[in-house]
This record gives structure tokens, C-alpha cells and sequence, in this order.
């Protein structure tokens, strides 16, 4: 449904973006994810034509975004909560918004009323929480009933009931069988609510697959072992028909316990300077999965605490 | 047309635009009641004196409305919304500039008319009859030479897209720069000549001597005076599309 292929963008030295191509299956829901800065917003602003691309390009249903008459009946999207004019009500920002694509004006109470902001419809929209604004934004995005519709960060900032209920919903649309993109930087969060995840750091394409298929691997239980020997271990394990990834030396074993592994070295007279079992939570791992693609190191510790709570 | 509905709601449901509006009439006719007041009860009170607050500040306020209706837009990012329902960009910017002018249209008609109609009550002796093609460009041109200095400040919005910066630009040239230009030696009154709101008093104006400020100095007809002033509008406004299509929204 959505198409990307070879996706770049680059603001001035950055490349926020870099040959990014994936596909977003029909019907179901993806997430989208990434840590902060992988370049999530900047897709998500390049899939709305809103940011052009610096090369390759993206299609919705074999369209480019602007090649689709009337826009918001093909694809609605909630990118900012706080996309609105402070001193406008609810209710008139809904009404510009459906007479740009001629939608019905019955359509604006329709969607006030399944994001349960009918009462203070008339209010502006300065006023609104975090929570009231992300409600308005979705019913922003479901105006024209469209069969995309791409979410960023919907659950960044809210309450426990909030994000709730902004699961739930996900998961109504899905049911629906509309195409949901939702990006998130909580693979927990994500594991709740999409099927499929792409996955991108430092606005390159890591993974896709289906969130069963990433979620095991990424709670795979690793080793990582270190060893001045280290091409003779990697071929002594891998005879041993165990899983072996290299990094900066030292190699991270997967499918076998660390008892084997030592077995292993002893009876080759390998020599090894570490040898230590992984066990990680599903953040952890994905953080070790995206770990080389952060661009902001600083804070994520802080922010590892914060979506452990957040998971509990 | 739907584009244009689209403007109009946004437009009015802000609050700006009427305060906006309801200061550049203030402006208007109170000027106009305040020389009404001040001149003596032997001397005449003259139609262009009438229209000195309209064509001196009205059109300020006026040129803020329209600045604020882009700026707004891309400071709470609503412009991306806009985007996101219209992706050609270009009609979906002419739009709002229309809607923009049209308003600006009817603010001047019923400002300047307004303030004609008060001097008219204030002395009923005097002659503020519209005697001339010059006086009815007086009066009735207020309204185009709004509408077309709203385009402008559109355009410049679009530019700038800053509030403050869009706003501090366009007062400080069209109280100041113009003016301070005729200080450059040999070439300053020349230059002074093809200054847009020089040329648009042109229009408003004619040559005429009368009390108040000077008469423009543009060797146009009113005529074409207005027809440069509305070319200078477009040029910038097209500019404006130009650069808007290709940034990133």
C-alpha cells in the first residue's frame, strides 16, 4: 500500500534519511520504528509530500501524494498533535479541513463523536490537553474516512488511559481493515499493537519483518564472547552449527549457552577474555539491535527507565 | 471555489482578522472625525483630508491582517495541514491570497466611505461631493489599493513566515524606507518615483496640492499608477509560490 524506494533526504550535512525502501502491507497495521532521531517524522512528512525527498520516492497505492485528488479521503495522518491554531475550535478546524475535500460538514459532529470531543467541540483548541488535542488530531485524520492512515508517536506524552485508548483504537481501525503506519520508539508498545514492524536507525532501514519474527529475535538470549582468537573460535562455533554475529571484537553467539561455548574453546585451546551470557528484556535487545544506529547517545539511559515503567 | 471556502473559515475563525479589521476602520474614521474637529469654522474641509487616515495608517493595519493570516499559519504549522489537504500548493496559497484581498476590499470601501460620510455629518457646509473621476479614486480606490496591499503582505508572509519578522518588514518599509530613500543624493528622488506605495498614492491621489502630506511624485497616470502598484503585488506573490513550492513545508 505504501511504497518506498530508495527514500533520501538531506538537510544541509545531515542525512536524516538514507535509501530507505520498504513496503506497508494493506490492511493490517505496521509500525514504524526507530529510535528518537532515526528519521521516522522526516519519512512520515516525506510519505504527506510535505518535505520532498532528496532522492527516491514514495507511493501510496502507486500514487505520489499529490497525484491523489482529494487526499484526505485516501490518507489520513496525525504527524503533530499540536497542529492547530490555538485560537480556532475544534469544531472549525475540522470544518476547513473537510471542505478542502469536500467532504460532508455532518461528517466533522461524526468524528467529534468517535473521538468523544462533541462537548467541547465549540472550545478552542489552545485550551486542550495533550490527551484532548491527540483525540482531535485522530479525528482529524479519520475526516474523510480514509483507507491509510499513518500515526507518529500517537502514545509520546500520555497517560496510562490515554495510551489505552489510543491502542485500542489502533487496533478498531485495524479490524476495520484499514492500512495503519504508526510509529513509535517503544518496541513494547509496538509489539501490542502491529503486525509488522520496519524498523530504522539513523535513517536507515535495520529490519522488516513481522513483529513476531523481530520480537524473538530480538529476545533471542545471546553470549557475547571476547578472545584473542577470535576467527578460530567464530569457525570452531559455527562448526558447531551455532548462531555467530561479529562485532567490534568480540562476537555475540546466538543458540547456545555459554557452558557449550566454553566447552567448545577449551577443547580447540582457544583462549577467552570474556564470556558473558545476555540476557536482556525486549528494550534492551532492541537497543542492542538499533544500538550502533542512535544518534543521541545522551538521555538514553534515562529514557530506557522510562519505557521499562512505561512497559510494566 | 472550494479553496476559497476553505480560506474564508479559516480567516474568520480566528479572532485576529476582526480586531484587525475593526482598528483600521477606528483608524480611518477617527482621523478623519479628528481633521473634521480641528478645522477652523472658516475654512474648508477638503475630500482627500477626509481620506488621510485610511491611505496614511489604515493600510498598515491592513497589511498586518494579511501578514498574520500566512505567518499564523506556519507558526502553528496549520500550513502543513493545508498542505496535507491541498498538495498543490500554489492554488491552495492564491486562495488565501484572494480571500485575503477580498476582505481587505470591503474593510477599505467601508472605511473610506465611512470616513467620507462622518466629515460629511461633522460639516454639512462644506463640499465633500464627489465631483471628479481624481474623487472617486480617492475614496472608492481605498478599497482596491487594501486589496492589493494585502497581496503584498501575503506574499511577504509567505517569505518570511515569522510573525514579527514579516510584520517589522513591511511597517518599517512602508513607514519609513520609503521616505528615507529621497535622502540619497541625485538618485534618491528618482528611485522615490517607483516606490509601490509611493506610485499606489499616486492612484489615490492624483498630483493635487492639498493641505496634508505631500502628493506622490510618480510621473504615472492614477491609472496606471494603480496597475504598477497591483504588477508589484503579483511579481512578489508569484515569488512567494515559487519559493513555497519547492521548500519543505
Amino acid at each position: 500500500m505504501i511504497e518506498a524506494t530508495g527514500l533520501t533526504k538531506r538537510y544541509g550535512k545531515t542525512l536524516a534519511v538514507n535509501n530507505l525502501s520498504f513496503s506497508v502491507a494493506a490492511g493490517q497495521v505496521t509500525g514504524f520504528l526507530g529510535p528518537n532521531g532515526a528519521g521516522k517524522s522526516t519519512t512520515m512528512r516525506m510519505i504527506l509530500g510535505l518535505d520532498n525527498p532528496t532522492g527516491g520516492q514514495v507511493t501510496i497505492g502507486g500514487k505520489k501524494y499529490h497525484q491523489l485528488k482529494e487526499p484526505l479521503r485516501t490518507v489520513g495522518a496525525l504527524l503533530d498533535a499540536k497542529w492547530v491554531h490555538p485560537n480556532r475550535s475544534a469544531r472549525a478546524h475540522l470544518q476547513w479541513m473537510a471542505k478542502s475535500n469536500r467532504i460532508p460538514v455532518s461528517r466533522v459532529d461524526e468524528v467529534l463523536d468517535t473521538v468523544g470531543l462533541t462537548n467541547v467541540a465549540g472550545k478552542r483548541a489552545g485550551g486542550f490537553s495533550l490527551g484532548m488535542s491527540q483525540r482531535l488530531g485522530i479525528a482529524a485524520a479519520l475526516l474523510g474516512d480514509p483507507e491509510v492512515l499513518l500515526f507518529d508517536e500517537p502514545v509520546n506524552g500520555l497517560d496510562p488511559e490515554g495510551i489505552l485508548w489510543i491502542r485500542k483504537f489502533m487496533h478498531r481501525l485495524a479490524e476495520e481493515g484499514r492500512t495503519v503506519f504508526v510509529s513509535s520508539h517503544l518496541l513494547s508498545e509496538m509489539a501490542l499493537t502491529a503486525s509488522n514492524l520496519v524498523v530504522i536507525g539513523r535513517g536507515e532501514l535495520i529490519s522488516q519483518s513481522s513483529t513476531e519474527d523481530f520480537v524473538s529475535r530480538a529476545a533471542e538470549n545471546t553470549v557475547k564472547v571476547r578472545s584473542p582468537q577470535l576467527a578460530e573460535l567464530r569457525d570452531a562455533l559455527q562448526r558447531a552449527s551455532a548462531g555467530v554475529v561479529e562485532e567490534a571484537n568480540a562476537l555475540v553467539v546466538s543458540g547456545m549457552d555459554s557452558d557449550k561455548i566454553g566447552e567448545i574453546a577449551a577443547s580447540n585451546r582457544i583462549v577467552l577474555h570474556e564470556l558473558s551470557p545476555q540476557t536482556g528484556s525486549l528494550e534492551q535487545a532492541f537497543m542492542q539491535i538499533t544500538g550502533d544506529s542512535v544518534e543521541y547517545h545522551t538521555g538514553l539511559d534515562a529514557e530506557a527507565q522510562h519505557v521499562l515503567e512505561s512497559a510494566k | 471555489m472550494n479553496l476559497l471556502a476553505v480560506e474564508r473559515i479559516k480567516l474568520f475563525s480566528t479572532r485576529s482578522p476582526w480586531w484587525c479589521a475593526l482598528i483600521t476602520l477606528a483608524l480611518t474614521i477617527g482621523f478623519a472625525a479628528i481633521i473634521a474637529g480641528a478645522t477652523p469654522a472658516d475654512a474648508q474641509l477638503t475630500l482627500p483630508a477626509t481620506q488621510f487616515g485610511g491611505s496614511q495608517f489604515g493600510i498598515a493595519v491592513v497589511m498586518v491582517l494579511a501578514a498574520l493570516a500566512v505567518t499564523t499559519e506556519y507558526r502553528f504549522n496549520t500550513i502543513r495541514t493545508t498542505f496535507q489537504a491541498v498538495p498543490h500548493r500554489s492554488p491552495a496559497l492564491v486562495a488565501k491570497a484572494i480571500v485575503v484581498a477580498l476582505v481587505a476590499l470591503v474593510i477599505g470601501e467601508i472605511a473610506a466611505f465611512g470616513a467620507l460620510g462622518l466629515g460629511m455629518l461633522m460639516r454639512p457646509n462644506d463640499d465633500l461631493g464627489l465631483h471628479t473621476a481624481q474623487d472617486w479614486m480617492n475614496v472608492a480606490g481605498l478599497g482596491p489599493v487594501f486589496a492589493l496591499s494585502a497581496v503584498l503582505a501575503v506574499a511577504l508572509g509567505i517569505l518570511i513566515r515569522h510573525s514579527a519578522g514579516a510584520i517589522a518588514l513591511l511597517l518599517i518599509y512602508y513607514l519609513a524606507v520609503e521616505e528615507l530613500v529621497q535622502l540619497i543624493p541625485k538618485v534618491g528622488a528618482h528611485i522615490h518615483e517607483w516606490l509601490p506605495f509611493n506610485v499606489a498614492n499616486k492612484f489615490l491621489r492624483g498630483s493635487a496640492v492639498v493641505d496634508g502630506p505631500p502628493p506622490s511624485d510618480s510621473p504615472l497616470s492614477p491609472g496606471w499608477a494603480l496597475a504598477y502598484f497591483a504588477g508589484i503585488a503579483i511579481v512578489f506573490l508569484l515569488v512567494a509560490l515559487g519559493v513555497a513550492k519547492k521548500r519543505d513545508a
